[in-house]
């Protein structure tokens, strides 16, 4: 019997051993790597010693200040202006001044918004463009999550019925699921251009020439929403498929028994549909956040993360440092803010939708 | 077939048609642009012949791609990579599953819940730090030890091997299976590995099947940020990071088109044919609900 055991341990971890000494050496030993390096100043390669900086990555990242300013006043006290706008004295002489102002030094402004004619609030920030990174994706998982999610659910409604041909527009739906991001992003940068884009002959055609030519990607307010679309256009039919396949669960008899009651097609919809489709719409969602939260290949192939910093994402900029400038302590900081964002977000799913 | 029904049919029809529309037109430009010279694809772009097979139509910006950019190596290099991280994972995926369902060992619950566990860590988040550990790993060729995975095949090859999607697919799978085939070998005097060899893998078509198209589009399709990071040398890089290569021009519209058809065409052909397999292994990725 005690021989039989060994036996069967010995046989257990023989098989199981080589997949789990992967995952150990390039999943978790990586991840416990990254949460090491996010402080201390470890770099790729450096003729110094790597040194421990306590939290000082995590402040950088996230230094932020507020400062309040009165507009400049003339000899008189009137509010002196210019080009109609009340002049502020400069930011530099805050941010550049260590020893009167060390809460403001080496910050930039973010954004700033007007208190009144003559008072002006800026909130400052030592790490500007991780700031609008973190924004911009978190921006871009609260719409596509939730569009995506009611695209597919309405695709796969749509095709969740029995009538002839239905499975070529299945085949069709799902077509751009299988194509690569890098390719989709390439060919949607010409769909994309400003001069001869697809997007604006088709939406020129379609409006008999009232449409004014748009440079989608190339300004600040439609390029992110741009690549939103074209992520939705391409994941949207992964999601389609799980969507169909929990519709597939629930039993004909529920439908038959609606039927029989007399119930219109939203209370169907509402009190037999939805509620066999809890399970399935947890993972939706959970699927398309975790994807959304990876932003990177859209933004690589098609802004590099312009114009002026609106399709920054949290992905990039980890890429941008971690590889672009070698700062490993530096992406490795981003890496665990992404991991403590991703695993927030999908506990909160978890707990949003539990059963009551 | 009242005429109500009739035209709420073709309503349907019409509806079901725009909707394609939107998917496929995309993608037929991008195949006839890859025909088209650069000067008839921009002009084509401003009027529905951007979808026709019409006026100067040739290969010439398929010689001109291969000519650019070394093509050919950049396709051998996604399908070597692909092909043998492939192999190597349902080998060793489906014989960890195996060992955690028909094989009673101490510690196989807890080794199994860390696997598991590592499902909702996004490569992402540990390729920084993978590039620092990768640089330091060493590694055994013909030249003897060598420290260093950058530029080459394994980096490529070795990190992506397993996934815990792929092993708890293979464990959802095998549970379904009947234990007496298993017992039943096992009386009659077969080896562990017979009996995973022998009876649970041919048996294993369906989900063999759904772990080879997801590691396949994985693989294929989405070898970006980690080979931009980890090799430099462009005779070692994949097809998608091959791409950049057609960014230094000042955009060659009918190139690019050429080679975003090169990329795409086998994997669509493939999806065309195996689509039942394609679409039932998206799905079983909702088993995990």
């Amino acid at each position: 019997m005690a021989s039989r055991l060994t036996q069967q341990n010995r046989a257990g971890w023989l098989m199981a051993g080589p997949a789990f000494l992967l995952i150990a050496v390039f999943l978790i030993i990586p991840f416990f790597m990254a949460i090491g390096f996010s402080f201390t100043n470890q770099r790729l390669v450096s003729p110094n010693p790597t040194e421990w900086v306590g939290t000082a990555n995590y402040e950088r990242l996230f230094g932020i200040a507020v400062l309040t300013l009165e507009a400049e006043r003339d000899d008189e006290g009137a509010v002196r202006t210019k080009d109609g706008e009340p002049v502020f004295p400069s930011l530099r002489s805050y941010t550049r001044n260590k020893d009167d102002y060390p809460e403001y030094y080496r910050k930039r402004a973010w954004f700033s918004f007007g208190r009144g004619d003559d008072r002006r609030t800026f909130v400052l920030a030592t790490d500007v463009v991780f700031l609008k990174a973190v924004r911009n994706t978190l921006f871009f998982v609260v719409v596509v999550a939730p569009l995506q999610a009611a695209a597919a659910l309405g695709l796969a409604l749509l095709i969740n019925r029995k009538v002839r041909g239905i499975n070529i527009f299945r085949t069709i739906y799902f077509m751009p699921v299988v194509i690569s991001m890098v390719v989709v992003s390439m060919l949607w940068r010409f769909i994309y251009d400003g001069q001869n884009g697809l997007l604006n002959t088709v939406l020129d055609l379609l409006t008999f020439g009232w449409f004014e030519p748009v440079d989608w990607l190339g300004q600040t307010s439609t390029a992110l929403p741009s690549i939103m679309a074209m992520s939705i256009w391409q994941g949207v039919g992964f999601h389609m498929i799980i969507w169909l396949s929990g519709l597939q669960t629930i039993p004909a008899s529920l439908y038959e028994a609606a039927r029989i009651e007399g119930a219109s097609r939203w209370q169907t919809f509402r009190y037999v549909t939805w509620p066999g489709l809890r399970n399935t719409a947890i993972l939706v969602m959970i699927i398309i956040t975790m994807q959304a939260f990876t932003l990177y290949p859209q933004i690589a192939v098609m802004t590099g993360g312009g114009p002026l910093d609106s399709t920054q994402s949290i992905v990039f900029q980890m890429v941008e440092r971690g590889y672009g400038k070698q700062d490993i302590s530096g992406g490795s900081t981003i890496s665990v803010f992404l991991f403590l964002f991703v695993l927030s977000i999908s506990l909160l799913q978890r707990w949003l939708t539990r059963e009551k | 077939m009242t005429l109500e029904r009739k035209t709420r049919l073709i309503g349907l029809y019409l509806f079901l048609g725009f909707i394609a529309c939107i998917f496929v037109l995309p993608i037929i430009f991008m195949v006839m642009s890859s025909f088209k010279p650069d000067l008839q694809l921009l002009s084509d772009s401003s009027s529905l012949r951007a979808f026709l097979p019409v006026g100067d139509i040739g290969v010439d910006n398929y010689r001109d791609a291969f000519s650019r950019a070394p093509v050919g190596l950049f396709i051998f290099n996604s399908v070597f990579i692909t092909a043998t991280t492939l192999v190597l994972s349902l080998f060793l995926a489906s014989i960890a599953a195996f060992s955690f369902v028909f094989i009673e060992w101490r510690g196989k619950s807890v080794v199994l819940a860390i696997i598991i566990a590592t499902y909702i860590l996004p490569f992402e988040t540990v390729a920084v730090p993978l590039l620092l550990l990768v640089n330091n790993l060493p590694w055994l060729s013909t030249e003897g030890v060598t420290w260093g995975w950058l530029n080459s095949y394994q980096v490529q090859i070795v990190p992506w091997i397993i996934r815990a999607l792929e092993i708890f697919l293979f464990v959802q799978y095998f549970r379904d299976l009947p234990r007496d085939l298993v017992e039943s070998a096992r009386v009659e005097g077969a080896s562990w590995f017979q009996v995973y060899r022998r009876v649970v893998m041919p048996l294993s078509g369906p989900v063999i099947a759904t772990v080879a198209i997801l590691k396949f589009l994985e693989m294929y399709n989405n070898q970006f940020i980690w080979p931009i990071m980890v090799v430099q040398e462009e005779g070692l890089r994949p097809i998608m990071v091959g791409l950049l290569y057609f960014f230094q021009l000042n955009t060659a519209w009918g190139e690019i088109m050429a080679y975003l058809t090169i990329i795409t065409v086998p994997v669509l052909a493939f999806y065309l044919v195996l689509q039942r397999a394609f679409i039932a292994s998206i799905a079983s990725t909702g088993v995990k609900g």
